[in-house]
């Protein structure tokens, strides 16, 4: 048994603890939001908030977050994530979509952090999240956008 | 299947279902409401093929007969609706059509199909019709209810008015009206200078469901009961079982089953972590006597020892390029080598497949979804009526999802074959899977020969492509191809440059290998080796990367050369390769009758290309949707730059794939990514595709930088291979 709390939300699962994070917020929890793409930590497609921080869940064995707060993009509140996710959807920045819940986790997670972040910020934020679309010119665009509209 | 009369059709459902159906052969022929005949419906007979739906709620659905995986057909197709329509943008949904090759085909391919970048092209008259004739029939409803003349009715902005009598309505509220009214066999089509949609931007209908989780693809359909299945597949490609042993697998909590299949050794579960449990326990050994089992290297030189200018099939030849060549004043000889690539989409490959009571539905990203459906069928012995194929969204293809052999079908429908009756069962590939999973962009090489005068101007041109065949062998071959497949060589003929001699043969080579077509197809590796040896002839004559390209176009390649000079003048090129530590290289390419011109600013960081920027020019005919169309481009550029500079899908000794993730096969990222800068050209020519053309230029322009800034001659590709 694992408890931790998800999008505000107690829960207890009953999966074995090596389990990755990842496939339990899917299978079991039914969070779809979250996707997978390497199992590897490599591509962060899976990337959730594991007690303010961003995590590959991937490669995050349940057990090792029994007591967490988790944050998944269903759930992701607070003017950062506001900002983050209005300035997505204002440049259009998504094209097949599937990393981007894991973009949209880590930029926030940027701006909670760093709320006027530089190109090299970003940068160092936002190595580990894969698009294969490449969308990445509108990626760093939103995150100054989220920023810029954070400031008013 | 039960035919329905129109009046029937229409009646089935709430609102207005308009119906269109197109004959078979391209868009020559159109026309709405045509009446089609086929096998099993009689003549005359109409077969209503539903892209509209206009709910009493006032919201207008257009079923995308093309999968969305990011190349945006949702947004572009229900624009074209939306125009005719006159629809309000607020008031715009989209939906994939189911699989159905003849209500939803591409008119260009004649079955269910995306692919070629074809989804506006072959939908422009298509889907305008299917919104003009919704409007006509909406007016005509609103004429009858107010009792005044159609021709005084207007629309506008999603609402239907009177002025004279002070009527009003919204579709929504008319929509049970218009059903009732007769279809229009040719609706009248806006002038392209009547067009408020239509070279606007309007915000893509699928974003705000890329950004807050709900966007629904294949691998977040649960169904009840389902059990997650992972197979374990050879690490050579085409190898089979030769024998497994899955007594640890078995023991692991959540795995209930372990079956052979065709593909490999299926593994069955209550979940996805169990399933790749049971699977990473499991021992397999291999039959590779069918698979390729040579080493990238070994292929490259066979490759290279069948590429003689005599072989294979001469596949454009102008004047005597032999003679020419023998007798100039310089004469240049290069190799071109390309490796093997994968695509890559971030979701891995994916498949539910629910069987009930001999009925079977499946959820599935497919660019053909009339052959993967086609494949259950024929496994599981139920006809296809009974199988029903739901595309879903899919996580990037890139070509990858577009399968003559229907390999996820297949491998899916085995896996409900193999545990026998009813159920419900999900496919997950892994990374590993995908990257080991074969249909690979063909390794390729060009070997390319020419001729310079004393003056420097090219006396003669021959390139020999030495590849295997994507589409020879395969249903897509019509039997018409006289041993040639120009999905091998597209992009070495036909160049826009007026050569006074000119031969490409393409030299056919077999191998057990699957091969695929990968963004851009034949062009991604004929772009480069034209571009770049081009490029090379104009340095060794002492002529400008711009100029002379300009000088060498043929009368006829007007649009070639608006893109070149439309690049030049975005980036302010002034004949200055190098300036400072950045140099700036040049290509032109096009395909799919997209006309693409693009400079690359380049610098070297620890003896490595960084791309800074890169301006781009392109011409793909009337631009439906300009913000659509800047990010394909911006995305194409960051697909084919990454590619160039590190990706190698290779095949050591034995056949056995090298890079299995990631780590080793290594995406560009955003530190990596260069600022894009996209013009777009005006026109009123009929729209073409950009989901691939913005891909070819970026290898050379990159290529051709670095040689001005370094000396460097890349011709290996990647650029980690060649040792830069």
């Amino acid at each position: 048994m694992t408890n931790f709390t998800i999008n505000g939300k107690d829960v207890t699962v009953d999966v074995e603890e090596d389990t990755p994070l990842l496939w339990v917020v899917r299978d079991e929890l039914r969070l779809t939001g979250s996707k997978f793409g390497c199992g590897v930590a490599q591509c962060g497609a899976c990337t959730m908030m594991v007690d303010g921080m961003p995590r590959r869940t991937c490669v995050t064995p349940v057990g090792s977050v029994n007591g967490a707060m988790i944050e998944t993009i269903e759930g992701l509140e607070g003017p950062e994530a506001e900002a983050v996710t209005a300035a997505w959807q204002g440049l259009d920045v998504p094209q097949c979509g599937w990393c981007q819940s894991g973009q949209i986790v880590s930029a926030t997670a940027l701006l909670r952090e760093v709320p006027k972040p530089t190109d090299d910020d970003i940068d160092a934020a936002m190595a580990g999240n894969i698009c294969r679309c490449a969308t990445y010119v509108r990626i760093r665009k939103a995150i100054h956008d989220a920023a810029d509209a954070m400031e008013g | 299947m039960t035919i329905q009369s129109r009046r029937q059709f229409l009646a089935t459902g709430a609102g207005l279902v308009i119906g269109l159906a197109l004959p078979m052969q391209g868009r020559a022929q159109s026309g709405a409401a045509a009446v089609l005949t086929r096998d099993g419906v009689g003549p005359g007979t109409f077969a209503p093929n539903a892209f509209v739906r206009i709910a009493p709620d006032n919201t207008v659905t257009v079923i995308c007969k093309h999968i969305e995986f990011g190349q945006g057909p949702f947004t572009g197709l229900a624009t074209l609706v939306a125009e005719e329509l006159d629809a309000s943008w607020d008031q715009m949904r989209a939906e994939s059509a189911p699989a159905n090759d003849e209500l939803y085909k591409n008119l260009f391919f004649g079955l269910q199909a995306t692919g070629g970048s074809t989804a506006i092209a072959n939908s422009y008259t298509q889907m305008r019709q299917a919104g003009a004739a919704a409007r006509y029939m909406l007016v005509a409803a609103a004429a009858r209810e107010w009792g005044v003349s159609a021709e005084e009715i207007i629309v506008e902005d999603g609402v239907i008015t009177h002025a004279a009598s002070g009527q009003a309505a919204t579709f929504g509220d008319l929509a049970e009206a218009a059903a009732q009214q007769q279809v229009p066999v040719e609706p009248a089509l806006k002038n392209p200078s009547e067009f408020k949609l239509i070279g606007t931007d309007r915000p893509k209908l699928d974003t705000v469901g890329k950004t807050d989780g709900t966007a629904m693809f294949t691998m977040d359909v649960y169904r009840d009961d389902m059990q997650t299945v992972v197979v374990r597949h050879p690490e050579v490609v085409g190898a089979t079982v030769a024998t497994f042993d899955d007594s640890e697998a078995l023991k692991v909590k959540g795995v209930q089953a372990v079956r052979q299949i065709p593909q490999g050794i299926a593994v069955y579960a209550t979940s996805t972590g169990a399933a790749l449990k049971g699977r990473s326990l499991l021992t397999v050994e291999w039959d590779t006597s069918k698979a390729e089992t040579r080493s990238s290297e070994t292929i490259y030189a066979d490759f290279s020892k069948a590429a003689t200018r005599d072989a294979g099939v001469v596949v454009e030849e102008i004047g005597d390029s032999g003679a020419a060549i023998d007798g100039a004043e310089t004469v240049h000889e290069v190799e071109f080598r390309f490796p093997y690539l994968a695509h890559a989409p971030m979701e891995p490959l994916d498949a539910v497949l629910e069987v009930r009571d001999g009925k079977a539905e499946m959820w599935m990203g497919a660019q053909f979804p009339g052959v993967d459906k086609g494949a259950v069928a024929q496994t599981l012995g139920i006809g296809g009526e009974n199988v029903t194929l739901n595309v879903m969204l899919a996580g990037g293809s890139f070509g990858r999802r577009a399968q003559t052999s229907a390999q996820i079908g297949l491998e899916i429908a085995e896996i409900a074959k193999a545990a026998g009756g009813d159920g419900a069962w999900k496919l997950v590939w892994t990374r590993e899977d995908d990257l080991t999973g074969g249909y690979y962009r063909p390794l390729t090489v060009h070997r390319m020969r020419a001729g310079l005068d004393a003056d420097g101007s090219i006396v003669g041109w021959e390139n020999t492509v030495v590849n295997q065949s994507i589409m020879l062998d395969t249903f897509m071959d019509q039997g018409n191809s006289e041993g040639k497949d120009p999905t091998s060589y597209e992009g070495s003929t036909k160049m826009p440059y007026d050569l006074p001699t000119i031969r490409v043969n393409w030299v056919r080579q077999q191998s057990p290998l699957s091969v695929l077509w990968w963004r851009s197809v034949g062009h991604s590796h004929t772009g480069y080796a034209t571009e770049v040896f081009l490029d090379e002839l104009l340095e060794m004559a002492g002529k400008d990367p711009v100029q002379g390209r300009l000088d060498l176009m043929k009368s006829e390649a007007g649009r070639d050369r608006a893109v070149l000079e439309k690049v030049a003048e975005i980036a302010g090129w002034d004949g200055t390769k190098v300036k400072g530590d950045r140099a700036y290289g040049v290509a032109v390419h096009e395909s799919f009758n997209t006309y693409v011109a693009q400079i690359a600013e380049v610098s070297d960081v620890g003896g490595f290309p960084r791309v800074h920027k890169v301006w781009v020019a392109v011409d793909c005919g009337v631009a439906v949707n300009p913000n659509v169309i800047r990010a394909q481009i911006e995305g194409g550029v960051g697909y084919g730059l990454g590619t160039v500079l590190f990706n190698d899908l290779t095949l050591l000794e034995g056949g056995i794939v090298s890079q299995k993730n990631f780590d080793t096969y290594r995406m560009l990222r955003i530190h990596e990514m260069p600022e894009v800068d996209v013009a777009i050209i005006n026109s009123v020519a009929e729209p073409t595709g950009v989901g691939e053309p913005g891909t070819p230029p970026i290898g050379p322009a990159v290529a051709n930088a670095w040689r001005a800034l370094t000396g460097q001659a890349v011709r290996h590709l990647p650029f980690e291979t060649t040792g830069v």
